[in-house]
């Protein structure tokens, strides 16, 4: 099966780990994720102001660029998860955002004279192709080194699961796919109540001492629960569980353990 | 040929605004048969209907076209007018140009011509009916009521004072209901028990009222006046008649394992057991999951001490067949489940509760004799947060859509009890909106802030977690724009209530509808509240949405009042619209009798002469017009064509379909 995958700039720089195991582990599931030509920065956060058409627009490209592929976008990074469903969702349903990311693409010459983009695209993250196009029990089939009796706390964060009503990813409030894969992997999930409390993301880069809090309360309430390690799809998650908390626990991409789990480490 | 009158209704603006009904009236006028048209502001009004009936006289019509309201709404009404007349009531029809056109278009020139065509179709409909006579049938004066909680008894004692016979079916071992497991009950904080337990004492004692407890309903066939139900009485491995409620059997049971359901599961009971001490009947009853005796065949404990010899290990199922005029549901609601809200951490905290159980744990016959303990450790909790709205009003699909409509009040109550009990314990509620409509409600809310201190936090909850021996609260003041965390002793859960699950089955049971909740569906939302639309069928307390006890205790009273009239009568006006089977067509196959859902069709052996001095025997469709309920399903299915709807023929609806299709 393929896909068109949208890495996103941060698994370029400082989440490599994260884009690498991913490709490694598609490959030996059987799944052919093909960078699409050209990709721009989702434009992480930004694009979500109600009247910004002009920083909607690289993700309004991805997506047409997926279009004429095969019509599904695989995503990985949360936040590009996250900008790109929302911005496909308002090509979709936002009459002024849709007329006006099109009149802009077609005065520039990206879309031609008759053509449209309205959100045709399905959106798709890494963890939802490994729920439905390879399958838990497949998945379980292939792992050569489970990692047995390792109890691994899944952490969403924020961007995998709101807003609901555009993303429905999973129940923002009871969460499961994580600790599905989690279980698939041969692992156990660690399930505490803070998976899904936001991390502080982008305050890091404003005030420290705020974030230190935050990801300390995560990190804290994942061990008091017995967790030996936190897993994540978020390079912000990953950055600010490992740089902003005491550092007691041990943040790793999903990815990394899938590879692993599949013997390719 | 026929004379028909065409009247067109504005229904104010309602029809008016949207359709043009002066053109429908005129181009009506012009439809073959069609001799009298007119339009009037409100048909339904007096003067509408005396319009109609000088025009039947005065024009001689033979029938009427009412273009109005949904026939559901007046269809009786103008087949009265038509009847006074001197019309037969059933040469009216009714083409719904409100529900079916006004109400659901905004084009003016769409919405005229599709009114014009459905008067048509009437028209049409009309010039091959035929005056139809309603038959008599007889009412059996004793009703059935479903469920024995406040609804259900409040609703059988007014019965029974009418000089009526009412049997209860309760499907729990006592009658009671969610009312008997209250502590206290707003706004007026007497106890729930010193209320109920003398209305439930009457309810054993009226000659006329027959309690038939630990019961469910199992089969229903008739109509209206006529039913016959078939009522399933659970073993319950004592004898009714012998067993005198001492209690001894309770002593010295030795198996204790059961979850005590009547405290919510919070503590254990024995295998034999009376659920509560004012219990009515005052009954045991063996629970045979937990009896070691029907388990294991060693034991026989209870049957050894037993002085009036009640216990009976061998009894089965019983059945019993009744005949009843009338049914009442009142099959009350239970708490909905929170398993999909585990983020408030009720499966996993035993001190995280729901209000039921704190009911449980206030009231002086509870598991803690009605001292305030938390579960998990019997201490006294400090700290005390509620949380409004679990479950209810949630549009994530989650819970329900609806308001539970209870929980404000009854919140502000334990909030109230529990700071004048315990005035050393810190009471925080987290609320959506607090909603206190209701004589002397908002007055009891307001005593809570302001006299008993109550902690009222506009704001939802995200989470409840336990963190060192603490549920830790974390939620949202709206008001103050801050995240909080409360640390509490205890949490208690306004779960949103469900209709009774069993609700369903017996929905089915009587042929009546129940709306996207599960709560059954009234007849008329405003105008019939307490009348389901099958006829015969009437709704008391929670079946049917959401109340307080007040409330209930009224809907049950006029529900009673509805019973009564029905009963009172010696005998009902059977529908004419009943199928009829022309022998000289029907073949004797049986697949009318098959799909007839009221058992209303037979097969009978007729001679017929075949000419020259011949006869032959045949066996033929013959249809009970007295249990025929006229839904049709025989027509559709008669391989030959020989059974028809009088009222609705086929070739009537032919005619209809065809006045749709033509323009």
């Amino acid at each position: 099966m393929k896909f068109s995958y949208y890495p996103g700039c941060t698994l370029k720089t400082q989440g490599k780990d994260l884009d690498i195991y991913a490709r490694k582990s598609a490959e030996a599931l059987g799944i052919d994720m093909e960078e699409i030509e050209n990709w721009q920065c989702c434009g992480a956060v930004y694009p979500q102001a109600k009247d910004e058409i002009a920083r909607k627009l690289s993700a309004v490209r991805a997506l047409d660029s997926a279009k004429k592929q095969d019509g599904k976008l695989l995503t990985l990074c949360s936040a590009c998860y996250n900008v790109i469903k929302r911005v496909n969702n308002d090509m979709k349903n936002d009459e002024n955002i849709n007329l006006k990311a099109n009149n802009y693409l077609k005065a520039t010459g990206y879309l031609a004279e008759g053509d449209e983009y309205n959100g045709e695209t399905e959106v798709i993250h890494y963890l939802e192709m490994l729920r439905d196009t390879v399958g838990w029990a497949n998945l379980k089939a292939k792992v050569v080194n489970p990692l047995k009796g390792v109890k691994i706390g899944a952490y969403y964060g924020c961007l995998l699961l709101r807003p609901s009503s555009v993303l429905q990813f999973d129940n923002p409030e009871n969460p499961t796919i994580l600790e599905d894969f989690i279980k698939a992997i041969g692992a156990t999930p660690v399930v505490y109540a803070m998976r899904n409390e936001c991390c502080g993301a982008y305050v890091s880069l404003k005030d420290k001492e705020v974030v230190k809090k935050t990801a300390n309360r995560i990190v804290n309430n994942a061990k008091a629960n017995g967790a030996d390690m936190l897993i994540t799809a978020c390079p912000a998650c990953w950055y600010n569980l490992n740089h902003n908390s005491d550092g007691s626990l041990p943040v790793k991409y999903l990815t990394e353990l899938l590879a692993q789990a599949l013997g390719l480490i | 040929m026929q004379r028909i009158g065409v009247f067109v209704c504005w229904c104010g603006s309602n029809i008016a605004a949207t359709v043009d009904v002066k053109r429908v009236a005129e181009t009506l006028g012009q439809e073959p048969g069609v001799v009298y048209s007119a339009d009037y502001q409100y048909m339904c009004s007096e003067n509408g209907q005396q319009l109609i009936k000088t025009a039947i006289k005065e024009h001689g019509l033979t029938g009427i076209v009412v273009c109005s309201c949904s026939p559901r709404m007046h269809e009786a009404t103008f087949r009265k007018t038509a009847e006074s007349a001197g019309l037969n009531p059933y040469m009216v029809e009714i083409a719904n140009i409100r529900e079916q056109v006004s109400w659901i278009h905004k084009d003016i020139e769409e919405a005229t011509v599709k009114a014009i065509i459905l008067g048509r179709t009437a028209i049409a409909k009309l010039l091959l009916n035929t005056p139809l006579t309603a038959g008599e049938t007889g009412v059996t004066k004793r009703a059935l009521v479903i469920g024995g909680g406040i609804a259900g008894i409040q609703t059988a004692l007014d019965i029974a004072e009418a000089g009526y016979e009412v049997d209860i079916v309760e499907q729990r071992p006592t009658i009671g209901g969610r009312m008997a497991q209250l502590d206290k009950t707003f706004p007026t904080l007497d106890c729930a028990a010193c209320i109920l337990t003398p209305k439930m004492v009457d309810c054993a004692q009226n000659e006329k009222i027959d309690i038939l407890s630990y019961s469910e309903v199992e089969e229903v066939k008739g109509f209206v006046g006529n039913f016959t139900v078939k009522i399933r009485k659970k073993a319950r491995y004592i004898d009714e008649k012998k067993c005198t409620g001492c209690g001894i059997c309770m002593s010295v049971c030795p198996s204790k394992k059961g979850l005590n359901e009547f405290n919510m599961n919070l503590n254990n009971r024995p295998a034999a057991y009376i659920p509560f001490a004012q219990a009515i009947p005052n009954v045991a009853v063996i629970d045979p999951e937990q009896c070691i005796k029907l388990k294991t065949g060693k034991c026989g404990l209870c049957s050894m001490k037993c002085e009036a010899k009640a216990i009976d290990y061998t009894q089965q199922d019983s059945f019993v067949e009744r005949n009843y005029g009338a049914i009442v549901v009142a099959t009350g609601f239970k708490i909905a489940d929170l398993k999909y809200f585990n983020e408030y951490g009720y499966a996993d905290n035993k001190d995280v509760i729901t209000s039921l159980e704190l009911e449980r744990l206030m009231n002086a016959a509870g598991p803690t004799k009605g001292t305030l303990l938390r579960p998990s450790d019997n201490t006294h909790p400090h700290v005390i947060t509620f949380i409004q709205c679990v479950g209810s009003r949630d549009i994530s699909g989650c819970g329900k859509p609806y308001c539970s409509k209870i929980c404000c009040m009854y919140t502000a109550k334990h909030a109230m009890l529990i700071r004048e009990k315990y005035p050393d314990t810190e009471v925080h509620v987290f609320y959506i909106d607090v909603r206190t409509p209701g004589k002397n409600y908002d007055e009891f809310y307001r005593r809570a802030v302001e006299q008993y201190d109550v902690d009222y936090i506009k704001g939802m909850v995200g989470k409840v977690y336990n963190e060192n021996g603490k549920l830790m609260v974390q939620g949202s003041d709206l008001l103050s724009n801050e995240q909080i965390t409360i640390a509490s002793d205890l949490v208690v859960l306004a779960a949103a209530i469900e209709p009774e699950p069993s609700v369903r089955k017996i929905a089915t049971l009587l042929t009546t509808s129940i709306d996207t909740n599960n709560f059954l569906t009234e007849a008329h939302a405003k105008l019939r509240p307490v009348e389901s639309p099958t006829a015969g069928i009437f709704l008391s307390g929670m079946c049917q949405g959401p109340k307080d006890i007040p409330e209930t205790v009224s809907q049950a009273s006029a529900c009673a009042a509805k019973v009564i009239g029905l009963l009172a009568k010696d005998k009902l006006k059977c529908n004419p619209c009943v199928s009829i089977s022309d022998d000289s067509m029907c073949i004797g196959c049986g697949t009318c009798a098959n799909v007839c859902p009221y058992g209303a069709i037979t097969y009978v052996d007729k001679e017929f002469r075949l000419g020259g001095g011949k006869t032959e025997v045949r066996r033929v469709a013959s249809v009970n017009e007295a249990v025929c309920q006229g839904c049709g399903a025989c027509t559709v299915a008669c391989p030959s064509g020989a059974i028809d709807l009088k009222g609705f023929t086929t070739k009537q609806i032919m005619a209809e379909v065809e006045a749709v299709c033509k323009r």
